[in-house]
Parts: structure tokens; C-alpha cells; sequence
């Protein structure tokens, strides 16, 4: 077959007729914005009740390369790129599913000049649009707690979109492989105790050192410490590692999405 | 069968979808010329959607030759699609958007500027009677109402070529009529209409030719009247009987009409003077519940073409 050919050109240059989705995004959301403001909260909140509560008892913890920072420094870019995976998946996984499954729309639209590679962009750009909302608004609070200390920070905002595409592009691909509702809880199984185990609320030396390894493979620790080290303005090679992975991370999610839409909406 | 790549808007050479192992097409040949309305007349499984989505570039061709405006559908999907509109088999209008949105996003997905989406909107909800409606949500219109907005958004690009696919299917008369009368209508603007149905009198009332599918095969192709005058003839005689009277029948309809077709329910009886079968009948001491004389439809083609009656 000559499928992957066929998708190959508008993913890597991109189609412009992705925005068309994103534009319908933005129609369907005109109706619905509070849903999208409410997605702001949830990291404020973890930030208000976890970064000051247990900030006042911890004092301080060892950052990137080593020195001490105070732990709301320590726990709030964490937080910003725990919930840039969380906003990326939920909108990658339950709102995609229903929207492959229950809605005819992406059918309606490949009937016109739009591809299935540009359908994949354009739901994932709006993915991407929606993190940085929430991610510019996160930054925002940081700055006004006082918690922006270096001109680094303003490189958090690409970091934090790098991993809603990287899990966005995954966790679409995930999705078309799911049959049933109940198939999401696997999804549930790997995202929470990456939030909880990926070196979020904690240093990685708490780990003996086989879990601590095993840890490091994984997408959302790269995710954290790439905007916990951007936040603190300790920058260095594993900075570049970090941003690697997720790219490649995220083009891998792409391209298995597009063969897989392919697959299954032009039978 | 006259037609080429160039001449014909539509070309089909042994063209052929296969699901797996199992054929859905086999191997058909037709060709769609500009400004027809041409049908394709069959029962369900026939493999009308699947010929129908694979000239919508929607789905890849198995084997065999199919151009569209002399493209591949394999090669030039986007640039085919783009001057196509697709009246799919099921509604596919966007639940999450109002009749109106429906209508201008659609456009958008053509990359038509903003402005000329809105226009355009405006002229086809009127288009489709769906003016007051504008403003609603999708859901709750009647099966009528949303086969005319999902027209009228198949015809936001102003395409010169239409697809239809099962257009009335589950319609009342009522909103079949109209939705005839505004095809009607785009074939007098000169659209070239391609359309699927199982309802004879559809396919008589919009085609000017049609292909007969059966069991994903052509079995005969021409105008409605080519296609009676082929293999009917000008009038059928309908005869029901009364209970168990029918089986028992043997022999003494022999030799009263060109043709005798028995149905579960009725004996049809094919010949050109109908009126003079029934005499006939009635003088051999037949003495049938109900006696019909009407003209040889498309369904009477059907019949003869396969054996069974095209609505089960
Ligand atoms: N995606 C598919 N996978 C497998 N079989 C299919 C698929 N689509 C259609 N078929 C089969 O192909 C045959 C023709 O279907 P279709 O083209 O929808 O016929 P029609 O539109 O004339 O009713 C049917 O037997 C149908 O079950
Ligand atoms: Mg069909």
C-alpha cells in the first residue's frame, strides 16, 4: 500500500487546512468556555494546598544540579507539566474517542479537501492551544508568587507545549486502539502514577537506584525536570535530552495516529 | 458502453472494493457523463455505498480503473473532493454545532473566506427551508429537516458533481417530494447528479439513466424507459387470490400474458394490453380477490433482471 506515503508529506510540512479544525473547536467551545476555564485551577489548587502547605514543613530540597531551592519553587513547574500532560490526554483520549466513535464529524470532513493527517494536526494542535491557556495562566500566578526567578521561565511555555503534543500525540494514538469506555481506565493505570512517582512531589533520591533508572524512562519525568530546570535556570545537556524525547515522543504518536485514522475512517 | 477517462465525468473500468475476502464490487464498468442525473437502482448489500465511497475518494479502490473528472482518486483525493458534494448514506452533520454553523464551517473546510461561507449559508438555508431554524441545535430537527441541511452543506462548495447516497431512505412522502423537488431543482442548474436508491419510483422520477446493482455486480444499465421497454412489458396484470388458492393454481394461468412471475402474495402477469389479460382471465373461470392493471415499473425490471423484489 501506499498509505504512509500518502500521509507522510502534510505531516511533515504540515497541512495548513489543519487550523480549519481548530477553528471548529473554537465554534464548538464559544458555547462552552467555562469548561476550559476550569482546567486552569486544578494545578493552582495543587500548587495553593500541596506548595504552601507542605512547602512550610519541607523548607527547602535539593533542585536541579543540586542546589537548594525552596519546595514551592521545587513543586510548581512540576505541577505546570503535570497538568500539561493531563489537559493534553484528557482532550487526547475521552473528547478524541467520542469524537471517532459516537460523532460522525471527522467522516463529514473527510469528505471535503481535509486528510486524515490534517485531522490528527488539527485536533491535536487545539490540544496544544488549550495547554498553553492554561499554561500561560499558571506562569502568571508563579510570577506573582514570587516564584519566577529566572528569565529562563519564559522558556517553560514551549516546554510545557512540547509535552501536551508529545502525550497528546500518544495518547491520540492510544485512543485508536480503544474499543470500549472501559479500555480508558488502562490510560488511568499508567498517567497517575507517573504524576505521582515522576519525581513531582519528591527528588528521584529517594529511589533505590533500579527505580530511580526506571523512572527516568519515563515520558513525564523527562516532562518535569525539562521545566523544573528551565523554572530554576539550571540549564544544561540533559535539558536537550528531555526536549528530544518528547519530540520524538510526540512525531512517533503522529504518525501511528494518522495511519491508524486512516485504518479506520477510510475502509 | 461509450466514455472515456476525458469525455465522461465519472469512469469505472472493472472496478472493484474488496472488505477481507469478501467482494463488495465486483469488477463494475459505468461511465457518468456531465449534467446527468444517473442512479445506481439495488437492494440493500448491493454495494451502491461502497461504489458511491470510493468515488468519494473516502475509500481506497481494491482493483480496476476509476477517474473522476479524469483524476485518481488514489493520487488527487484533496483536489477531486474539493469540487465534489457527498450526501452520505447517514447523516454526518456536526451535533455540536447549530444548522447555521453547520453550514459555514463546512465551508471553511473548503478554505472559502469567511464572509463567502456566511453568504453562501444564508442562500442554501433558504435553499432548504431551514431559515427559521438557523439558529438550532442539530438534534432535534426531523429526519426531513436534517437531510436537507446535510444537502445543502454538500453543495456549500458549489460543486458541480453531487452524490447521493440513499437521499429519501426513511423519509415520509411528504418530505420526500420536496426533497425530489430541490434536486430537481440543482439538475436544472446543471449538477450533475449521481445518486443511489432502492425505491423505483425514485430512481424513475430523478434519473435519466441508471445501472441496475445486484449482489455487487451491473446487471443491465439504459434510461428508466430503456430499462422497461428491455425487460418488461408495457403493462402488468396483478392477480391475489385467496387463501391457498394460488398453490393450487397449477397450469391454468399457462398462455394468458407473455410472462408469469409468482410472489408469495400474487401472480403478475406481463403483457402489453393488461385490461385484456384480466378478461381473459375472468373467462377462463378465475375468480382472483383483487385484480390490478397497472404499468411495468422498474421494480418489474428488478425481478425479471434477479428473481426477487427489490424492497424485501
Ligand atoms: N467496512 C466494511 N467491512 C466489511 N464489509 C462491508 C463494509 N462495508 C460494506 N460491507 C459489505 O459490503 C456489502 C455491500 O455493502 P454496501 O456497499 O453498503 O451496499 P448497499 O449500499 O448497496 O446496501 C454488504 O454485504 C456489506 O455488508
Ligand atoms: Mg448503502
Amino acid at each position: 500500500m501506499t498509505l504512509p506515503l500518502r500521509v507522510a508529506p502534510p505531516l511533515m510540512f504540515g497541512s495548513l487546512r489543519a487550523f480549519r479544525l481548530i477553528e471548529r473547536n473554537l465554534y464548538v467551545y464559544r458555547h462552552g468556555w467555562i469548561v476550559i476555564v476550569s482546567g486552569f485551577f486544578e494545578p493552582l489548587f495543587y500548587l495553593l494546598s500541596i506548595g504552601f502547605g507542605l512547602g512550610q514543613l519541607v523548607g527547602t530540597v535539593p533542585g536541579p544540579g543540586g542546589t537548594e531551592i525552596p519546595y514551592q519553587l521545587f513543586i510548581a513547574p512540576a505541577l505546570l507539566a503535570s497538568s500539561s500532560m493531563n489537559g493534553a490526554v484528557t482532550e487526547a483520549t475521552l473528547n478524541f474517542f467520542f469524537k471517532l466513535k459516537y460523532q460522525k464529524t471527522f467522516e463529514s470532513i473527510l469528505s471535503t479537501p481535509l486528510s486524515t493527517a490534517d485531522i490528527a494536526l488539527g485536533e491535536l494542535g487545539w490540544a496544544l492551544i488549550r495547554g498553553a491557556l492554561y499554561t500561560g495562566g499558571f506562569l502568571v500566578v508563579m510570577v506573582a508568587l514570587g516564584l519566577g526567578v529566572s528569565a529562563w521561565l519564559l522558556l517553560t511555555l514551549p516546554a510545557a507545549l512540547l509535552i501536551s503534543f508529545a502525550f497528546g500525540a500518544v495518547g491520540m494514538a492510544a485512543t485508536s486502539f480503544m474499543r470500549t469506555w472501559q479500555d480508558f481506565d488502562l490510560i488511568q493505570l499508567v498517567v497517575l502514577p507517573m504524576f505521582l512517582f515522576s519525581g513531582t512531589f519528591y527528588p528521584l533520591d529517594a529511589y533505590p537506584e533500579p527505580v530511580r533508572l526506571l523512572v527516568q524512562l519515563t515520558p513525564l519525568y523527562h516532562g518535569v525536570d525539562l521545566v523544573r530546570s528551565l523554572a530554576v535556570g539550571v540549564v544544561g545537556p540533559s535539558t536537550v535530552v528531555h526536549a528530544a524525547y518528547l519530540t520524538v515522543m510526540g512525531v512517533l504518536g503522529l504518525l501511528i495516529v494518522s495511519r491508524r485514522l486512516d485504518k479506520l475512517l477510510l475502509r | 458502453m461509450p466514455g472515456s477517462p476525458e469525455s465522461s465525468l465519472i469512469h469505472a473500468r472493472g472496478l472493484t472494493k474488496r472488505f477481507g475476502s469478501f467482494t463488495a464490487v465486483d469488477g463494475v464498468d459505468f461511465d457518468v457523463a456531465p449534467g446527468e442525473a444517473f442512479g445506481f437502482l439495488g437492494p440493500n448489500g448491493a454495494g451502491k455505498t461502497s461504489t458511491m465511497r470510493m468515488i468519494g475518494c473516502v475509500s481506497p479502490v481494491t482493483d480496476g480503473t476509476l477517474t473522476v473528472r479524469g483524476l485518481d482518486p488514489r493520487t488527487d483525493g484533496p483536489e477531486i473532493r474539493a469540487r465534489l458534494g457527498v450526501v452520505p448514506q447517514q447523516d454526518t452533520l456536526d451535533t455540536e454545532l447549530t444548522v447555521r454553523e453547520n453550514l459555514v464551517l463546512y465551508g471553511r473546510y473548503f478554505g472559502l473566506p469567511r464572509a463567502e461561507c456566511g453568504r453562501r449559508a444564508d442562500e442554501l438555508l433558504g435553499f432548504a427551508q431551514l431559515t427559521e431554524r438557523q439558529n438550532d441545535e442539530v438534534e432535534p430537527l426531523s429526519g426531513g429537516m436534517k437531510r436537507r441541511l446535510t444537502i445543502a452543506r454538500a453543495l456549500i462548495n458549489q460543486p458541480d458533481l453531487l452524490l447521493l447516497d440513499e437521499p429519501t431512505t426513511g423519509l415520509d412522502p411528504q418530505a420526500r417530494h420536496l426533497l425530489w423537488d430541490r434536486l430537481y431543482r440543482l439538475k436544472q442548474r446543471g449538477v450533475t447528479l449521481v445518486l443511489t436508491t432502492h425505491y423505483m419510483d425514485e430512481a424513475e422520477q430523478l434519473c435519466d439513466r441508471l445501472v441496475v446493482m445486484d449482489k455487487a455486480k451491473i446487471v443491465a444499465e439504459g434510461s428508466p424507459r430503456q430499462l422497461i421497454d428491455r425487460y418488461s412489458t408495457r403493462e402488468v396484470t396483478e392477480l391475489r387470490f385467496g387463501p391457498g388458492v394460488q398453490e393450487r393454481l397449477d397450469g391454468q394461468l399457462d398462455g394468458l400474458a407473455d410472462r408469469i412471475e409468482h410472489l408469495a402474495d400474487r401472480v403478475l402477469l406481463y403483457a402489453d394490453d393488461g385490461e385484456a389479460v384480466a378478461v381473459a382471465a375472468h373467462e377462463r373461470g378465475l375468480n382472483p380477490e383483487t385484480v390490478l392493471v397497472r404499468r411495468s415499473t422498474l421494480e418489474d425490471v428488478f425481478l425479471r433482471l434477479t428473481g426477487r423484489s427489490l424492497v424485501e
